[in-house]
């Protein structure tokens, strides 16, 4: 077990500025801000409409990838590894964007075929619930 | 920026590490690859549902409570401060690795003792948060929130965020087990012994995972 551990040791660091402290409390003031920003369009568009949905929720997509994009070069240390290291991350995460187009798009294609057909589904997601039926805490 | 190396060096020859890193932690990336995979997964298909559906439960409705004060005039503001925990709790993990970087035992006690407690606290207040939403009726298969447009919502709404929120709170769980065993094991003396602190570094890259599935499923669930 031992000389395997030496070994491992010997990898190098060539990193000069790793782990500096300001870098690490920098990145956390971002992601706090960004948080902070978020969480402000999300209160005051339940408060005022200010905005469409739809802009809203692309800005807190592009929020979400920026917090992302820091903890994982940040906190993780990505930034800093050898750049072989960085692609084999960052390359297959690539799948993802195919991903969500590819069952997002399904989604939508299953709502407009499902509106369109199914006459019941409709119905069902139109009528109003009378507010005395449901109220929270009753079963 | 990426690492500076010599120009020309051969990695792939054998005899050393391609990526310049220990076997443990390339080992560590590679399954949180997958992880990422699976809770890509889950939340994509959580996406699909909601985008096939023509209404869903508005969270600013759902979740505006808000432990002792009850019910709070601001909506998502429990679940800010479950964010704001989890990411203190990934900076001292952050400062624990670097403390391991310097050899300073006493440091990355310390700061793997705050990680704990912060991780901790999530957990606390997610069972709150269970607790409260079951209170009011929700859980697996039972669903008493309506659609933003006031029709009767289906169950997928409650089934999803359980599921999804307890798969993330069981890797907190697992991730807060692990982070004690590395304090433990620091308090023992064996990372002294062994001249480094990477297997601090390993469990570092798993907390901040779970940092990082956190960011999403609050994306997820809570703003859009």
């Amino acid at each position: 077990m031992e000389n395997i551990h030496t070994a491992t040791a010997e990898v190098h660091h060539e990193d000069g500025h790793s782990f500096s402290t300001k870098v690490i409390w920098r990145t956390f003031w971002i992601l706090l801000i960004i948080t902070i920003v978020e969480l402000a369009l999300a209160i005051l568009y339940y408060e005022t409409d200010f905005l469409p949905k739809h802009f809203l929720n692309g800005i807190f997509v592009i929020g979400t990838l920026a917090k992302a994009f820091f903890i994982v070069a940040e906190f993780m240390h990505l930034k800093y590894e050898i750049r072989n290291l960085i692609l084999s991350i960052a390359i297959p995460a690539m799948l993802f964007i195919w991903f969500l187009t590819a069952f997002l798009w399904d989604g939508n294609s299953f709502k407009n075929l499902r509106n369109r057909y199914d006459r019941y589904h409709v119905e069902k997601n139109t009528i109003k619930v009378k507010p005395e039926a449901k109220k929270p805490g009753v079963e | 920026m990426a690492q500076a190396v010599p120009a020309g060096q051969k990695w792939w020859s054998g005899g050393k590490s391609p990526y310049n890193v220990e076997y443990g932690k390339l080992m560590m990336w590679y399954f949180l690859m997958s992880d990422a995979f699976t809770f890509g997964a889950f939340l994509i298909s959580y996406g699909t549902i909601r985008f096939s559906s023509n209404s869903w439960p508005d969270p600013n409705e759902v979740f505006r409570s808000f432990p002792i004060i009850g019910e709070m005039k601001i909506p998502l503001a429990f679940v800010s401060l479950m964010t704001f925990i989890l990411i203190m709790s990934s900076v001292t993990m952050v400062l624990a690795v670097g403390a391991g970087h310097n050899g300073d035992k006493k440091s990355v006690m310390k700061w793997m003792f705050f990680t704990i407690l912060g991780g901790l606290a999530f957990l606390g207040c997610q069972a709150w948060e269970w607790t409260h939403l079951h209170n009011e009726g929700a859980w697996w298969g039972r669903n008493p929130f309506l659609n933003i447009n006031g029709s009767q919502s289906s169950t997928n709404f409650t089934n999803f965020f359980f599921t999804i929120t307890g798969f993330h709170g069981f890797h907190v769980f697992s991730g807060v087990i692990i982070n004690i065993i590395m304090l433990i094991m620091t308090w023992r003396g064996v990372f002294e012994r062994r001249g480094h602190y990477l297997m601090i570094e390993k469990a570092g890259l798993y907390w901040h995972f779970v940092d990082l599935v956190w960011v999403f499923v609050f994306t997820c669930f809570y703003l859009l």
